[in-house]
């Protein structure tokens, strides 16, 4: 090369000031980026940070003891009382309806189309199911009360006009698009040669995705299953249809009871006065909601992390 | 040299044609497998080599719009492996395969062994523990993993892996083995024990290896055939190929003047 002769020093030179240039522009897409991701993680600390100092004033006045062991939820009455288990009980129950249906459900569809759909059937399918978890959930609340809660009532005749298990039950096919996509995806991430080998031992179709790419894909899929637990835990507009808002501290799904977030829209639409006390549960029931999605988050990462294949 | 004394017959593609849609991959090809023996399928990229070896085993029929012509007998029960009438699985069961990538399956260096005897309904702990031993022992890796056969087998070095697939394949007894391409992801180490391990093979299993390492197949097989553009150019010995082949274009490929 040339360049290594002294006479084109000063080209050099010139060379290195373009590279500053090409720096500084390099800097400002880095700092755009940067803010762009700052801000959801701002947002993220805001949140935080409101129902944190909100929660403070709550439980200044309401000890942490009572709010998880006491058994009752009357915010709003004279004889106040602030058990969150009682919410706590309704968001779990109707959750874990749900995911009775989706995982399997979500699960099976998953393997069904990356494994057996040929590629027509997978193309007219996947967008299909995809609107599935295009619904408003708010359609999916009424569809629970006025479709699924009535045929519920011809099987078990005893059950309520609000309860858990329809909620539930509805709530699980709205995640089943959630699970079945995203395990697709998973699945369909495994390399091909490793399906050849499992078929070249003489294994069937069946077989081999049961016991070569479920294994192999199983951090998708446990990706898969925590979004959805976070779906269910947070989704608000089913239960608050479908469930029944009145506080119930049971385990029983045949029951209907308020869930943490279907407490916090019948107070949010209520006209309580700022920095009272009814208004503070509001911080607190959503502080207790985030903490909840955020210990699955966690589960979800070491499951991650134990079971992470590298093919 | 005993030239007219081959041994038995274990396989033999009979005006062997295969399309992948409309593309024709092999044209008429003729050929015997020996059995005990290596053979040896050499020839340049896009030959058809691998094509031919996976026909074998049906791995075609994983895919759609691929299309067998003509046969390939198996020996000594005269089945056509390639017929509509033959399960895929049952001739899957009788041919093991070795790919190019070692694949271990994502599960423990025991569970891999055991996967093929599991797929035939065996459960019997010690029958398992007993041919997992053996296999890996054929394998050459039993020394180098019995102390950790419940590790995940995807924690072993490359030519461990490789030799984990081979075991693998071995512990259901095949009666045919195909190896495509086995050592091209290994380094020059692991290839050696590769290399010696399918001279031991032989005595149980016949071996048919498809590779680009034109050495490797004078130094592995009895038998080498060489293909080009989908067709069986010239078959025979491997001595008789590598010192006097009978075609020009044989010649130029071995000699390096082409591929």
């Amino acid at each position: 090369m040339s360049a290594n002769t002294p006479s084109d020093l000063p080209v050099v030179s010139d060379r290195l000031a373009k590279n500053a240039m090409r720096h500084a522009s390099e800097r400002v897409i880095e700092a755009l980026l940067f803010s762009a991701a700052a801000v959801s993680v701002l947002t993220t600390i805001g949140i935080v940070y409101v129902l944190v100092s909100e929660s403070i004033h709550f439980f200044q006045n309401v000890s942490i003891v009572d709010f998880l062991t006491d058994t009752q939820w009357t915010p709003l009455f004279d004889d106040a009382h602030f058990g969150i288990m009682v919410l706590v009980s309704g968001t779990l129950v109707s959750s874990l309806v749900a995911l009775l249906v989706a995982i399997p459900m979500g699960t099976i569809i998953a393997i069904y189309l990356s494994e057996f759909a040929n590629g027509k059937v997978r193309e007219v399918a996947k967008p299909i199911l995809e609107l599935l978890g295009g619904i408003p959930t708010i359609v999916f609340g009424y569809f629970a009360l006025l479709m699924v809660t009535p045929l519920l009532q011809k099987i078990f005749p005893e059950l309520p006009g609000f309860s858990l298990l329809s909620a539930g039950l509805v709530m699980g096919i709205m995640i089943v698009p959630y699970i079945a996509s995203l395990s697709e995806d998973a699945m369909r991430a495994v390399p091909m040669s490793l399906r050849e080998g499992s078929y070249a031992m003489g294994s069937t179709r069946l077989h081999t995705a049961l016991h070569v790419v479920v294994p192999a894909a199983f951090s998708g899929l446990a990706a898969s299953y925590i979004l959805a637990i976070s779906r269910a835990v947070g989704e608000t507009m089913i239960l608050a249809v479908a469930a029944g808002m009145q506080p119930n501290l049971t385990w029983n799904p045949m029951e209907p009871a308020a869930t943490i977030t279907s407490f916090i829209v019948q107070v949010a639409l209520g006209d309580l006065p700022h920095g009272s006390i009814g208004y503070q549960t509001i911080f607190a029931a959503g502080l207790t909601l985030i903490l909840i999605t955020l210990l699955f988050n966690i589960l979800g990462q070491w499951l991650r992390r134990r079971f992470r294949e590298n093919y | 040299m005993q030239i007219h004394d081959h041994p038995t017959l274990k396989a033999e593609a009979r005006n062997l044609n295969f399309y992948y849609g409309e593309a024709k991959a092999l044209k008429g090809i003729n050929m015997p497998i020996y059995d005990k023996k290596v053979t040896a399928l050499i020839g340049p990229s896009g030959c058809g080599k691998s094509t031919y070896l996976r026909s074998f085993n049906r791995m075609h029929d994983l895919y759609p719009g691929n299309r067998y012509e003509g046969e390939i007998r198996f020996y000594p029960d005269n089945t056509n492996l390639l017929s509509p009438d033959v399960d895929p699985i049952e001739v899957r069961m009788r041919i093991g395969m070795v790919f190019q990538k070692p694949n271990p399956f994502p599960k423990s260096i025991y569970e891999n062994v055991a996967y093929g005897l599991r797929v035939r309904g065996e459960n019997n702990k010690r029958v398992l523990d007993d041919k997992v031993e053996h296999a890996l022992k054929g394998a050459a890796i039993w020394d180098e993993v019995k102390d950790r056969l419940s590790d995940l087998a995807s924690n072993l070095s490359g030519g461990q892996q490789q030799r984990l697939c081979i075991a693998r394949a071995l512990a259901t007894d095949p009666e045919l083995l195909l190896f495509d391409e086995p050592t091209s992801a290994l380094d020059p180490i692991a290839t050696g024990a590769i290399e010696e391990l399918v001279h031991e093979l032989k005595k149980r299993v016949t071996i048919l290896i498809v590779t680009h390492n034109m050495q490797q197949a004078a130094r592995v097989s009895d038998y080498t055939a060489y293909m080009y553009l989908g067709e069986l150019i010239e078959f025979g010995k491997t001595d008789e190929i590598f010192i006097k082949p009978q075609d020009k274009r044989t010649e130029d490929y071995i000699t390096g003047r082409m591929g």
